[in-house]
């Protein structure tokens, strides 16, 4: 890099994260030790690059960031010393991972009793007692050159750590993830959750980001994911953030031989949702279902965007994503499948649909094959339009009012897709969580 | 696998010298010197003796086009294009306006057609078939004007069109394809040298197919021509285009526009069997094919229908396109593109529904082979406006041997909730046991290879006229030959 | 016609041939009898030579040439031809049109004329009807949405028209009521000659019942465990496979 540099100008919104970045760094977590400054800093480089991207930016055509980049956001620096009200979704038997504001809470998670080989710690906590074994994860899954990720590299303070031995069924773990923002001013958080299983390990994660405050914020979400070979997560993901917020959400996950990354992501809340998810299949026999839903309604925004690589043969990959979109919300779902040329033998197959539901709804999607393996079977479908007026006709003919006859194959739409979650209890809470979009949802007569 | 490893080996030795169009009409040419600047727009204008008007348009295209810059985003790599280091109008010397009739063609261009399957004499014309001939920049020969006349059909080159019927070209050049629409568009219209000019009048059925057939012979030359056909109201006219250049080891550039226009319940039917030469089995030379094809659907229940059959060109990049506006028009494209040694594709459509109950169907079957890249870029536009509107995509990858690619990007953008689109891709290869059928019966791998790659483009090829079918279908077989396998 | 000596073959590294003996003179038909997993279809695919099929060990000779040293077509041209248990579809490919680049590329290297369009039509046709089948099959893309029946029809008529010098018939009973196992088997006897082999591969009896073999052999465990005449197949349709079993 001796080359004399051409220094781009950089939007006024990104030169003032990356000051904090030059302010906090020497006080963040991990400070001083070398290799987390250095991935620190290749994430406000990253950072720097791309910045907030524009809708030039093909990765980004479909979804304008405008409003997240004119939005003043105060670091959530001082933990927030409250004591909310768990979600409902929060009950239950099995341990529990808090975050608030992005930070954890030990004091509100609970984490006694974990099976021999089950840790979860925080990641403020590991950072600061310098454990090496972080770096084969931290930063290591995630693509290196993505902005909004690199900025959470350059900021990350928190975030949960669950590592699982080899062979170890952990059974089932919950996060809640809180947003709770001051009234009176936005704040950010770039949590930085790390999973890791052990060869042949198993565990279900519920995942959960739920909006328990009135204000602003802008959650800038990272997790790595690693599975060892043979290793099964099932990983449900409830995304419920408050209206106002921002939701930007980055998961990388590495499959290894013969292990399996199934995963459900329901897409309900925030003002600005981008979802996105990079899998990477890198020994054979691995399989990947990445499956999900989108309920967008009044003037949201919510975008689902994945890249499966599948780098190693024989590797299966499936993937459902359905957006309902009503008001004048906007839906989004780019899915790329890229099959490496050692990757012969690979079952990909990929479908979105989309049901839009008002007049001025507006749904993009540009599912892609890229494909360099010629011994493949590789599809994908898309369907976009409303509901079907035989079917509805059909209802109503039966004495079903027409509200009803809609909310009945709005459901059944979406049920299809829930279904794809194996554990029923699962499928119960998810339904429950759409069935309550459903209900909070303005139905025009 | 071992079997196509197999078959690529033998048929690799078949490959070299395949192209059979490949020679080079020796020929007193006039070329300009190289470079592009004003002066030559301003020459190119003059030597066409066009009026000002559209030397301005020319110019506006020029300094259009200066501002711009080539764009990056489709899946194909070329080294950077000098664009001062080729000739911009190269014509074979001939009197001053061009040849009156066939009589005064030179006599080496008409063997060099006869030599391409194209026989200019009418005589021995399929009789339903008329013919453009367009040689480097210029058009040599229009057959069965006259016959076409008597039904007020206009068929000509365009050079022809803008000297007999302006009124006609200021009115309809540039409302498709502006002059500013993109990189390659804007350099067409600065420098276009000659093309095809077709206007079919209300109501009329056009009684014969038309066909222009383009062929680039000059050094260091590109090709720039311009299509343009306007189809009145209640009007059908099938047009075809063919297109084939002599083996170089230098890369030329071709860069077209077409442009369709039909109004209230008008049909175009516009297929394509594109065979510019493809570059060595090394991937050395071959033409660059970047063209604009556009067509408007202006009236009611109007319909465009393109249709191609890409074989040729060591890189594609081609996105025959259709704006649906008039209500309940009709958009189809159809298209087979083969890959094969190093050549690379991206090509496909844009369906932009703007008016109610406005269908589409895309249907593309890609193929690669050798070390070819094959991407299927396609848009599905639906606009508030486009109440019920319609699309159907079906889009076909298949894969022989695996040092090749085959992408599939396909936009899908819809803002009418009455609207309905569907689209499906699959990518796979020649099944084993398809191949081994075909053997057990007798057919040798190669022969098996055609007929399962025949089969799985069948239906685009359905969709060309009867006397083009079959020579596409031959054409595939021959694309495949030396990477079959 | 067909002398098999020593064969053993092997897919995917596991061996499923162990070592077959069997000689199949002209004119005669002779049948291979076993129960699923035998080897019946392997044996069918190793001698049209299909990929996958590893020979480890023997000798196959077809008219006095060896035949594991040909390609698949070459052994088609050379007059051996299998139906398929489970025939392949080949969409877009028409039926007729297969079938005659099929025909002609076998006439050209036995040094025949090739038909033309016209010449092809009225040499199908012909045999069409004699399968009981209606011609717009042939207009149809080859198997493709086809019954089971129709299939199998389909692969006698291909044989038929190829007149091959050597059949081998892979389970072609298997998914066909009793009508159309009667067509077949008319259609298989109609090319029954005396410069022609047969060899048809079934599970079950009630073929033979119809195509009467000259010899029976018992396919076990990838050896040929009992031959015999036709009254084998009777006694084996009473007995089960499982006494031989027991006794191999």
């Amino acid at each position: 890099m001796n080359a004399p540099v051409v220094v781009p100008a950089v939007a006024p919104a990104v030169s003032a994260l990356l000051d904090r970045y030059a302010g906090l760094k020497d006080r963040l977590p991990g400070a001083r030790i070398a290799w987390v400054e250095a991935w620190r800093q290749r994430g406000a480089e990253a950072f720097r690059a791309g910045g907030f991207p524009t809708k030039r930016v093909e990765a980004w055509k479909y979804t304008d960031l405008s409003a997240l980049r004119e939005t003043r956001f105060e670091e959530a620096l001082v933990a927030t010393d409250a004591h909310p009200v768990l979600p409902e979704q929060a009950g239950g038997e099995e341990a529990r991972i808090v975050l608030l504001d992005g930070r954890f809470r030990a004091d509100l998670s609970r984490l006694d009793g974990l099976a021999d080989g089950v840790r979860i710690e925080s990641l403020a906590d590991l950072l600061s007692s310098d454990d090496d074994a972080l770096r084969e994860v931290l930063g290591a899954i995630a693509p290196a050159d993505l902005p909004l990720p690199g900025l959470n590299a350059a900021l990350a303070e928190d975030g949960a750590v669950i590592r699982i031995a080899p062979g170890v069924d952990a059974g089932r773990i919950r996060i809640v993830s809180l947003g709770i923002a001051p009234s009176n001013h936005a704040v950010a958080f770039h949590p930085r959750n790390l999973v890791v299983l052990g060869a042949g390990a198993s565990l279900t994660l519920l995942d959960g980001a739920h909006g328990a405050g009135k204000g602003t914020y802008w959650q800038n979400l990272v997790a790595e994911i690693a599975l060892g070979e043979g290793a099964r997560l099932t990983h449900v993901r409830l995304q419920d953030e408050a209206r106002d917020a921002f939701h930007t959400a980055l998961v990388a996950v590495r499959v290894e031989a013969k292990a399996e990354y199934d995963s459900f992501t329901l897409v309900r809340g925030a003002r600005l949702a981008r979802n996105e998810v990079h899998a990477v299949l890198t020994g054979p026999k691995a399989a990947l279902h990445l499956n999900g839903a989108q309920l967008v309604d009044g003037e949201r925004h919510a975008d689902t965007t994945t890249v499966i690589d599948h780098a190693a043969p024989d590797c299966e990959s499936n993937q459902t994503v359905k957006t309902v979109l009503t008001g004048r919300a906007r839906g989004v779902f780019q899915g790329k499948i890229h099959v490496h040329r050692v990757a012969q033998k690979t079952d990909g197959y990929q479908m979105n649909q989309a049901l839009l539901l008002s007049p001025e709804a507006e749904i993009n999607a540009k599912p892609q094959l890229e494909i360099y393996a010629d011994d493949v079977k590789c599809s994908h479908g898309a369907t976009v339009g409303e509901l079907d007026h035989d079917q509805l006709f059909y209802l109503r003919s039966r004495g079903i009012p027409e509200v009803e006859a809609k909310s009945i194959l709005v459901q059944a739409f979406l049920t299809d897709a829930v279904s794809l979650v194996s554990d029923e209890a699962l499928r119960e809470t998810l339904l429950a969580a759409t069935d309550a979009w459903w209900d909070e949802v303005e139905h025009p007569a | 696998m071992p079997a196509v490893a197999e078959t690529l080996e033998t048929v690799r030795d078949v490959t070299q010298g395949t192209y059979k169009w490949g020679f080079e009409t020796e020929i007193e040419q006039e070329v300009i010197p190289k470079g592009l600047d004003e002066d030559v727009v301003r020459l190119i204008s003059a030597k066409k003796q066009e009026p000002e008007w559209l030397l301005e348009w020319r110019l506006k295209a020029f300094r259009a086009w200066q501002s711009m810059t080539e764009p990056t985003w489709a899946a194909v790599k070329y080294p950077p294009i000098d664009y001062q280091d080729a000739h911009y109008y190269a014509a074979p010397k001939a009197k001053a306006d061009g040849p009156k009739s066939l009589e005064e063609v030179d006599p080496e261009l008409l063997r060099t057609y006869e030599k391409l399957g194209i026989p200019l004499k009418e005589q021995e014309r399929l009789a339903g078939v008329a013919v453009d001939a367009v040689f480097d920049s210029v058009s040599v020969a229009t057959t069965f004007k006259d016959k076409l006349a008597e039904v007020g059909v206009i068929f000509c080159s365009f050079s022809e069109a803008v000297r007999e019927h302006p009124e006609l070209v200021k009115r309809w050049l540039g409302t498709v394809v502006p002059y500013g629409d993109n990189f390659f568009a804007a350099l067409n219209s600065a420098v276009f040298s000659d093309g095809s000019f077709v206007y079919i009048p209300k109501g009329v059925r056009c009684p014969m197919e038309l066909s222009t057939y383009f062929r680039i012979n000059a050094k260091n030359t590109g090709q720039f021509e311009r299509t343009l056909i306007v189809a009145e109201e209640g009007s059908y006219v099938s047009y075809l285009e063919g297109c084939t250049a002599p083996m170089r080891d230098e890369n030329q550039l071709h860069a077209a526009v077409v442009e369709l226009i039909a109004l209230d319940e008008a049909t175009i039917k516009y297929s394509t069997v594109q065979n510019w030469y493809p570059g060595d089995a090394e991937g050395k030379g071959g033409i660059y094919n970047f063209v604009t094809k556009r067509g408007a659907c202006r009236g009611r229940k109007s319909k465009i229908s393109w249709t191609q059959v890409e074989t040729g060109s060591a890189i594609t990049w081609k996105y025959p396109s259709c704006i649906l506006q008039g209500e309940g028009s009709v958009g189809e494209f159809y298209s087979v593109a083969i890959t094969n040694n190093f050549q690379q594709a991206d090509t496909g459509t844009k369906m932009i529904h703007l008016g109610p109950n406005t269908r589409s169907t895309i249907v593309s079957k890609g193929i690669s082979a050798g070390h070819g890249q094959n991407t299927y870029r396609g848009l599905v536009r639906i606009m508030p406006r486009a109440k019920n509107a319609r699309n159907f995509t079906q889009c076909d990858s298949l894969l022989i041997g695996d040092q090749c690619g085959a992408h599939t990007v396909p936009y899908i953008e819809s803002r009418n909730p009455t609207a309905k689109v569907e689209h499906e891709a699959t990518t796979s290869r020649i099944a084993e046991d398809q191949l081994f059928y075909c053997r057990s019966r007798g057919l040798t791998e190669e022969e098996a290879v055609g007929l399962i790659v025949n089969g799985f483009a069948r239906e685009v090829l359905k969709e060309l006229p009867m006397e083009f079918a079959v020579e596409a279908q031959k054409l595939l077989a021959i694309s495949l030959e030396g990477s079959v396998g | 016609m067909l002398k098999i000596e020593g064969l053993r073959a092997a897919v995917e590294g596991k061996e499923v041939l162990k070592g077959i003996d069997l000689e199949v003179p002209a004119g005669e038909v002779h049948a291979i009898m076993g129960p699923n997993g035998s080897g019946k279809s392997t044996l069918g695919y190793v001698l049209s030579g299909r990929e996958g099929y590893e020979v480890t060990d023997g000798t196959v000779t077809f008219r006095g040439e060896d035949l594991l040293a040909k390609e698949p077509e070459e052994r088609a041209i050379a007059g051996l031809f299998l139906a398929f248990q489970y025939p392949v579809e080949l969409p877009g490919v028409g039926n007729a049109n297969f079938l005659r680049q099929a025909l002609n590329s076998i006439r050209r290297a036995r040094g025949e004329s090739e038909l033309d369009a016209m010449q092809f039509l009225k040499l199908v046709r012909g045999k069409v009807k004699a399968l009981g089948m209606s011609d717009e099959m042939l207009k149809r893309y080859v198997n493709v949405g086809f019954s089971g029946g129709e299939k199998k029809r389909n692969e006698i008529l291909q044989m038929a028209v190829l007149e091959p010098a050597f059949c081998i018939l892979d389970e072609t009973d298997s998914g066909l009521d009793i009508d159309a196992l009667r067509i077949v088997a008319d259609g298989v006897n109609a090319l029954r000659s005396p410069e022609r082999g047969m060899l048809v591969i079934t599970h079950y009896q009630r073929l033979l019942e119809y195509i009467v073999p000259d010899r029976v052999h018992v396919l076990l465990d990838g050896r040929i465990v009992r031959s015999g005449g036709p009254d084998l197949a009777l006694e084996l349709e009473e007995k089960g496979y499982g006494e031989l079993q027991a006794a191999a």
